[in-house]
């Protein structure tokens, strides 16, 4: 039942001359990102556009729609990268792009390019679900075989997957509110923090003492590996309130306590949840040791990475983070993930999907509204 | 824009406010303007999900937060669906013109957090709903709107 699958990937394209090659497009959310990857696992380019930076000045608030600013920089983008690559289309074996779930006009912009550039120089259009890119990175970086656990934890996501082998996924859990990294970002807002939330509420948390106030730690021992974080937010909110009302003013270290108390409480939410995944994982592939695989942006934290480091030691589970740079969107991971689906089904050519915002991985867990369906504006 | 308070609901728990988004869920419908407004973590995205659950008629349906997105749709059974949006990483009006809002105003039930950045003639014949905290632990909605809507909203149990 718990077969591993030979991890063989293909080395060559069809006249056998050199790897297949597959340039990736991801525009879902705020990144512009383009890639070239091969199929023996060199990134040969890797460019990223990330609007951030001039976030930063705004607390958060995004000056622009996405879609602007991927239409503005896309074309350019994908030339450098292929310069980078030394490559020309010609050498490119097909052309993937973001396809959902995310942000309607960012995707159409991605998938419309994606195809153009495919249709014009004869190559298949490869459309990828955003969630399989980060769950494929591991097997790009590193060799993982299938299956093992993944849990992909950014701003706008926060999923524990059973990866069982190329589009055979397996949704274990998800947030049913806010994703940890919002958590995150929310948190830092309400404290008068920087932006990006994650790194500044890191920062803060080294200095204070995580025991001075209690938070709440949702869905503690419930049953399933669902996550909530949209609480502790609020419950940060009142603490906070609390302080100003008994000492007239949020000090440094009231600030520094809270984020202690926040950043340890979604430590303790998350190793919670993803020992009832390692469990319920277990229970359908044996006792084995298995990758535990960490993606997404909120893996950048010590804390919670520490955490599940420790976790997997003690669960005998092989812990795998994906490089940094890779952990945040990318066109990398969009690339592999076109790759391996091309590899599973060489004829592959999507050319009749179209951008789905909604788009959940696990279709058949996910039924219970409008899966299949197609986003209102695609 | 004459945008008088309706009615107001205050020391409310998040069971009571659940309770009064299921209530509102019988009088909305596309082609309404619903904006929700209010400081982080007043339970806008509470009130929000438990309306949506109520609209879709189904309380484990998953309603994410729509910050990363922008605007997160859910399909009616009648065709029409809801747009669940939150304009927070927005810049002002033009974006929302950008994401088609404009388009599908008919057949759409739009559920706008942060709509300030809303345009105007949108936000003129909204139902509002302000979310505030008195105190740290209890809540006040309250509900402002038009004639249409304080007529609309005559027989509705809200407090």
């Amino acid at each position: 039942m718990s077969d591993k699958q030979p991890h063989i990937i293909s080395p060559a394209n069809s006249d056998g001359s050199r790897p297949l090659t597959v340039l990736g497009i991801e525009t879902s959310c705020d990144e512009t990102a383009v890639a070239v990857v091969t199929a023996d696992k060199r990134i040969l380019a890797h460019k990223i556009l990330s609007q951030v930076d001039t976030h930063a000045e705004f607390g958060g608030v995004v000056p622009e729609i996405a879609a602007r600013q991927h239409i503005s920089s896309l074309d350019h983008l994908i030339a450098a990268t292929l310069k980078e690559a030394e490559l020309t289309m010609a050498d490119i074996d097909a052309v993937a792009a973001t396809t959902g779930p995310g942000l309607v006009g960012g995707l159409m912009v991605g998938v419309m390019t994606a195809k153009a550039l495919a249709t014009a120089s004869g190559k298949p259009f490869i459309a990828v679900n955003h969630l399989e890119g980060h769950a494929l990175t591991a097997r790009l970086t590193d060799d993982i075989a299938f299956p093992f656990l993944l849990l992909l934890t950014s701003g706008g996501h926060c999923q524990l997957l059973e990866v069982s082998g190329v589009g055979n996924y397996k949704r274990l859990g998800t947030t049913i509110d806010d994703a940890a990294g919002e958590a995150f970002d929310k948190t830092a807002k309400l404290l008068g923090l920087g932006y990006p939330g994650g790194p500044a509420v890191e920062r803060e948390a080294a200095k204070g003492n995580p025991d001075r106030f209690k938070l709440p730690h949702p869905l503690k021992g419930k049953p399933g590996c669902d996550f909530s974080f949209s609480g502790l937010k609020t419950a940060v909110r009142r603490l906070a309130e609390t302080c100003v009302s008994e000492r007239g003013a949020l000090y440094e270290d009231d600030r520094a306590d809270l984020c202690a108390a926040f950043q340890q409480a979604v430590v303790r939410s998350l190793t919670d949840r993803v020992q009832r995944a390692v469990t319920d994982f277990r229970s359908r592939h044996g006792a084995k040791s298995y990758p535990l695989v960490i993606a997404g942006g909120v893996a950048a934290n010590k804390a919670i990475r520490a955490a599940l480091v420790k976790l997997a030691t003690e669960e005998d589970m092989i812990f795998y983070a994906a490089p940094m740079e890779l952990c945040t969107d990318n066109g990398a991971m969009i690339a592999w993930a076109g790759l391996e689906r091309l590899l599973v089904t060489p004829t592959l050519n999507d050319m009749d999907v179209s951008a789905r915002p909604r788009w959940p991985l696990d279709e058949n867990a996910s039924s219970r509204i409008g899966a299949g369906k197609k986003g209102a504006k695609a | 824009m004459a945008h008088d308070e309706i009615v107001a609901c205050e020391n409310l728990t998040e069971r009571d406010m659940t309770a009064i988004a299921a209530q509102l869920a019988q009088y909305v419908r596309a082609g309404d303007m619903v904006l929700l407004s209010g400081d982080l973590g007043m339970g806008k995205s509470t009130f929000a999900r438990a309306l949506i659950r109520a609209l879709l008629d189904d309380p484990g349906a998953d309603v994410p937060s729509p910050t990363f997105t922008i605007v997160q749709s859910y399909p009616l059974e009648d065709g029409t669906e809801i747009w669940h949006t939150d304009l927070y990483r927005l810049s002002g009006p033009e974006d929302v013109y950008d994401l088609g809002f404009d388009d599908v105003l008919d057949d759409t039930l739009f559920l706008v957090e942060w709509p300030d950045r809303l345009p105007e003639d949108m936000q003129d014949t909204a139902l509002q709903i302000r979310f505030s905290a008195p105190t740290p632990d209890d809540r006040t909605v309250s509900f402002c709107g038009n004639a249409d809507w304080q007529e609309r909203l005559r027989g509705a149990s809200l407090s």
